[in-house]
């Protein structure tokens, strides 16, 4: 039987250290069977989050050998084992014990984000249509599980710590899911310019990478809604062309 | 909202947990454009060299030639109220226009960002400065004129294209022009196509032909644009990198040709 070992981040919210930990490894294993493993074998105190073990609930985030990963969906056959495997809790957020952080200053943001508000019904019964093809756009940004691994990764978030400036890629994901629906009228560029701060995204994609949805983020979401911040801030040429089609 | 606000450790300067070999790719990126840049500046201020007399061959750094003392010239040589203390070459007059398109590019600039100002050098490694701006504040802010980069780079493709049909003419023994191709006439067909489809692909064109809307299935002619468009997009990087390539490669072929070191091989 093959063996690995771990390095697992232990401690509360001021101090902590890397213990190791050697288990047993075996095929189809994935980093949270591992942590699983050590729990029950050495570590009942080991805090993790996890809850559907299949990618889809966004909980066992955290990250192996410095990326940010789902522990769940990370084979151990797709990293090294000859050398310790780290495991630490994500870094753009507060250690709350083990590897569990406190992640609700996302849900403070997502708060500040101005909700979806629909045009005028089309019928008479209140209710609309639209085309699948122009839904198919935002159908990508729906796929976000809330992981907050994008947010982890982002240097404006991780390095620079511009929490109260800036929203981070998941939030302009989820504004453009909003912002790019057919049925959507309200207008959030203002907000995406000043209060959400998408002037401090600087293209480098790293958000992109670690996307387990594999959602497109910088490409399909930040830069058309750069593109409709330019339009409405940046583009007195093209401002001056609307103002004459609309006469 | 302050209760929730975070506290970070800082990491130094290429501090990670990474095992891997993340400073392979700002290196290569590094070393890529590092060197482009270094050899069309130098190619710039030539201004010799860059036709080849008796071919319709020009180098696209030097296209359009507005002045200069070939016969490609649109408007003759060079004037006299450019100052003559100045350094003169056809190519400082217009080489800011595709060299601009290529900076404020989004793609170029998440790159270079990386490789050239470590903002970061690579996805969580610790960067060198504790400050950060972004494209929120002056510098970085005028990166929002790309869109104007973009029309003249449209603008441009049409002289590109122009000279890959000049390229297709040779001067016989006779004086006569007769049609033909060499090598240097597919280096600059090449040319004009590479730099079409990193044009094309240009995330902002993706945004004016149809992005701008939340609804395309009205308007059937914008929405095969915006679909056209996005496809090429998926390969932005792609033909950003072969576009930078080839454009490089056209000067040096036109160049060396020009001074002989290298022989055209005439095709047809
Ligand atoms: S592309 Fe923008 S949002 Fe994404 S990680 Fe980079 S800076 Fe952050
Ligand atoms: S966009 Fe991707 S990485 Fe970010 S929270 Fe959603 S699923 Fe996770
Ligand atoms: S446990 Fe649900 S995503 Fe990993
Ligand atoms: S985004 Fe790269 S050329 Fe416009």
């Amino acid at each position: 039987m093959t063996q690995a070992t771990f390095s697992i981040r232990r401690g509360g919210r001021e101090t902590a250290e890397l213990v190791d930990y050697r288990t047993d490894v075996t095929e189809g294993m994935v980093v949270l069977d591992a942590v699983h493993q050590i729990q029950a074998e050495s570590a009942p105190d080991l805090a993790c989050r996890w809850n559907c073990k299949a990618g889809k609930c966004g909980s066992c985030s955290a990250e192996i050998n410095g990326m940010p990963k789902l522990m769940c969906m990370t084979r151990l056959d797709t990293i090294p084992l000859d050398e310790p495997v780290t495991i630490e809790p994500m870094r753009a957020f507060p250690p709350v014990k083990d590897l569990i952080t406190d992640v609700s200053w996302n849900y403070e943001v997502k708060k500040r984000i101005k909700k979806f508000k629909p045009r005028k019904p089309d019928a008479e019964d209140g209710t609309w249509r639209m085309m699948q093809e122009d839904v198919d756009r935002v159908q990508e940004f729906r796929k976000c599980i809330e992981c907050f691994l994008c947010q982890d990764v982002c240097h404006v978030l991780r390095d620079h710590e511009k929490h109260a400036e800036f929203i981070g890629p998941r939030f302009l994901v989820y504004t453009a899911a909003l912002e790019m629906h057919p049925l959507d009228v309200e207008n959030r560029t203002q907000d995406l310019k000043d209060a959400h701060g998408i002037g401090y995204c600087n293209i480098t994609k790293c958000c992109t990478k670690v996307c387990p949805e594999h959602i497109t983020i910088t490409d399909n979401a930040i830069i058309p809604l750069k593109e409709r911040v330019v339009d409405e801030h940046y583009d007195p040429i093209g401002k001056l062309v609307k103002l004459f089609r609309k006469r | 909202m302050a209760s929730n606000l975070v506290s970070i450790q800082r990491r130094g300067f290429g501090q990670t947990m990474r095992k891997d070999t993340w400073w392979v790719a700002p290196l290569l990126t590094f070393i890529g454009l590092g060197s482009f840049v270094l050899y069309s500046t130098w190619a710039a201020f030539q201004g010799a060299h860059y036709w080849v007399p008796g071919t319709g061959y020009l180098s696209p750094f030097y296209s359009p030639e507005l002045f200069g003392n070939s016969p490609h010239a649109l408007f003759g040589p060079q004037p006299s109220w450019i100052p003559s203390w100045l350094p003169f070459s056809p190519a400082l007059l217009i080489l800011w226009a595709p060299g601009g398109f290529r900076f404020t590019c989004y793609y170029y600039r998440g790159a270079y960002y990386k490789a050239m100002w470590a903002d970061p050098i690579a996805c969580a490694v610790g960067e060198p400065r504790k400050g950060y701006r972004g494209e929120n504040w002056f510098p970085l802010i005028l990166q929002n004129i790309h869109r104007y980069f973009l029309y003249l780079a449209i603008f441009f493709l049409f002289f590109l294209a122009y000279d890959a049909w000049s390229a297709m003419w040779f001067q016989a023994a006779d004086g006569t022009w007769r049609f033909g191709v060499g090598v240097g006439t597919l280096v600059l067909t090449a040319n004009v196509f590479c730099l079409g489809f990193y044009t094309l692909s240009c995330h902002s064109l993706r945004h004016l032909v149809g992005g701008v809307y939340d609804v395309l299935s009205n308007k059937p002619i914008r929405k095969k644009a915006y679909g056209c468009v996005s496809s090429l997009n998926k390969r932005h990087m792609l033909f950003a990198w072969i576009s930078l390539f080839v454009v490089g490669f056209s000067d040096i072929y036109v160049r060396l040709v020009s001074m002989g070191i290298w022989t055209d091989y005439r095709i047809i």
